[in-house]
C-alpha cells in the first residue's frame, strides 16, 4: 500500500466495508471510531445513518415495554434498581392481568408493533410463566394482535420451548457489557450463562434481542469489545441503554454519559452491526435530552421504545411519534414484522 | 386521615424532609424520568407500578396517587 498512514481513515474504510459491502467493523476499527474527535461526530452519524438506510431501510420499529414483576430480584446487577440486594427505593410489585392487557392496548394504540413483557427475576418460575401465558391469552382476547416479546431472565430448554408454544416471537436477554467487564457489574451469575440462554433462544427459532448499558465504568476498549461480541451473536435487535444512576445502587454516583460520547457510541455500534435493529432504550432522555433523540435517529438508530420504561419514565409517546413524522421515518407496520 | 393537599412534607425522590435538604437534583429527575418513590406525606416507600402511559404509586397509609397522563 502506498497510502500514508494518516490517509487510512476509519470512516473512509467503513464507507467501503460497511456501507458498500455490509461487513461490520472489527474490534480495532470500532475502537478507532470511539476515539474520533467531537468534530467528526456529524460525519460518523451521517455514515451510520446511510448504513442503516441501506441495510435496514427507512422504517422504524416502535415498541412498548412493561414490568410484570417489579423489584425484589435476587441478582446483584450493580446498575439495577430492581435488585433486592441494594437499598433501592423500588419496592416489589406485580402487575395484574387487566393491567397487562391495558398496557398492551396503550402500546398498540401508538402504532407500535412490539410489546415486551419484563420481569425482574434470575429466571422464571412456574407462577411467572403461567402469569405470562394467561397474560398473552388475555391480550389476544382483547383483540390485540401486537407481537409479544418477553424478558424473564435466564431460561432452561423447557422454558424456552414453553415460550415458543405461547407464541412469544422475540426474547430479550442483555449481555449488558463486554465479557471482560461483566464480573465487575454482576457477581451472582456469569456472562456465559447469559450467552447460553441466548443460544437456546436462537436455536428455538425465537428472535434474539440482546444489548446492554453504556456508562458502567467500562473502558473504550471494552465498549469496542462489547460491540463485536454482540455482532458475533448476530442478534435481531440490540437495545442500547445509557446508565441511569439509580439511588441506592452501587452506580448511583456514576456520571451520566455525555451527549457527544453517547452519539459516538450509537454510530460505532451501527457500524459494527449494519443489519440489526438498533434500539434506543433507557437513559436517552437523561443523556441526550430532546435534541439528541433526533440526532440518534439520524445516526443509525432504527427502533425506539415509546412511553415509559420499567421503573423509569420516558417522554410521552406522542412526542416520539411526532419526531418520526418530522423525520419522515415510517413506523414499521405489524404485518411487516410477521 | 384526609390527605393534606399541597402539603409536601417529604421529597418523592429521596424521601427526605422537603425543608431539610437541597432537592434540586431530585427535582430534575422527579416526574421527568422517575415516578415518586416516597409518600409526600409520610415518607413511606410506595409500591409503584410504571406502565407505558403512566404510573401509580401507593402508600400503605395514604393511598394511591397516579400520573396525570
Ligand atoms: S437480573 Fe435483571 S432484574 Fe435482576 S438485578 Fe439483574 S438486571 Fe436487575
Ligand atoms: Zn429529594
Ligand atoms: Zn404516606
Amino acid at each position: 500500500m502506498t497510502a500514508a498512514p494518516e490517509q487510512v481513515d476509519v470512516l473512509g474504510v467503513a464507507r467501503e466495508q460497511v456501507l458498500e459491502q455490509g461487513v461490520g467493523l472489527s474490534e480495532e476499527q470500532v475502537l478507532e471510531v470511539l476515539r474520533l474527535p467531537d468534530e467528526r461526530i456529524p460525519e460518523l452519524l451521517e455514515l451510520a445513518h446511510a448504513v442503516r438506510m441501506r441495510w435496514c431501510g427507512p422504517e422504524v420499529e416502535v415498541e412498548g415495554i412493561v414490568s410484570l414483576k417489579t423489584g425484589g430480584c435476587p441478582e446483584d446487577c450493580h446498575f439495577c434498581s430492581q435488585s433486592g440486594q441494594f437499598p433501592s427505593p423500588v419496592r416489589s410489585a406485580w402487575l395484574d392481568i387487566p393491567g397487562l392487557v391495558r398496557a398492551a392496548r396503550q402500546t398498540a394504540e401508538t402504532g407500535a408493533s412490539e410489546f415486551c413483557i419484563v420481569a425482574a427475576v434470575r429466571g422464571p418460575d412456574k407462577r411467572l410463566l403461567s402469569q405470562v401465558r394467561d397474560g398473552i391469552k388475555a391480550i389476544r382476547e382483547d383483540g390485540n394482535d401486537i407481537q409479544i416479546a418477553c424478558s424473564l431472565g435466564m431460561l432452561t430448554q423447557e422454558q424456552v420451548d414453553e415460550l415458543v408454544d405461547m407464541g412469544v416471537h422475540r426474547y430479550n436477554h442483555n449481555l449488558e457489557t463486554a465479557r471482560s467487564h461483566f464480573p465487575n457489574v454482576v457477581t451472582t451469575h456469569s456472562w456465559e450463562e447469559r450467552w447460553d440462554t441466548l443460544k437456546m433462544i436462537r436455536t428455538a427459532g425465537m428472535e434474539v434481542c440482546c444489548g446492554g448499558i453504556i456508562g458502567m465504568g467500562e473502558t473504550l476498549e471494552q465498549r469496542a469489545e462489547f460491540a463485536v461480541q454482540l455482532a458475533e451473536l448476530e442478534p435481531d435487535e440490540v437495545p442500547l441503554n445509557f446508565l441511569i444512576p439509580n439511588p441506592g445502587t452501587p452506580y448511583e454516583n456514576y456520571p451520566v454519559v455525555e451527549g457527544p460520547e453517547a452519539l459516538r457510541t450509537v454510530g460505532a455500534f451501527r457500524l459494527a452491526l449494519p443489519r440489526t435493529i438498533l434500539r434506543f432504550a433507557g437513559g436517552r432522555e437523561l443523556t441526550f435530552g430532546d435534541l439528541g433523540a433526533k440526532q440518534g435517529m439520524l445516526g443509525g438508530v432504527n427502533a425506539i421504545i415509546v412511553g415509559n420504561y420499567l421503573t423509569n419514565l420516558g417522554r410521552p409517546a406522542q412526542q416520539d411519534l411526532d419526531m418520526l413524522t418530522e423525520l419522515s421515518m415510517p413506523i414499521k407496520e405489524l404485518s411487516k414484522t410477521l | 386521615m384526609t390527605s393534606g393537599l399541597g402539603a409536601v412534607a417529604y421529597c418523592g425522590f429521596c424521601g427526605k424532609a422537603s425543608a431539610e435538604a437541597d432537592h434540586s437534583a431530585c427535582a430534575s429527575r422527579l416526574g421527568v424520568i422517575d415516578p415518586p418513590r416516597f409518600c409526600a406525606e409520610c415518607a413511606r416507600r410506595m409500591v409503584v407500578q410504571v406502565t407505558p402511559a403512566g404510573w401509580t404509586a401507593t402508600c400503605s397509609r395514604h393511598g394511591e396517587i397516579t400520573s396525570a397522563r
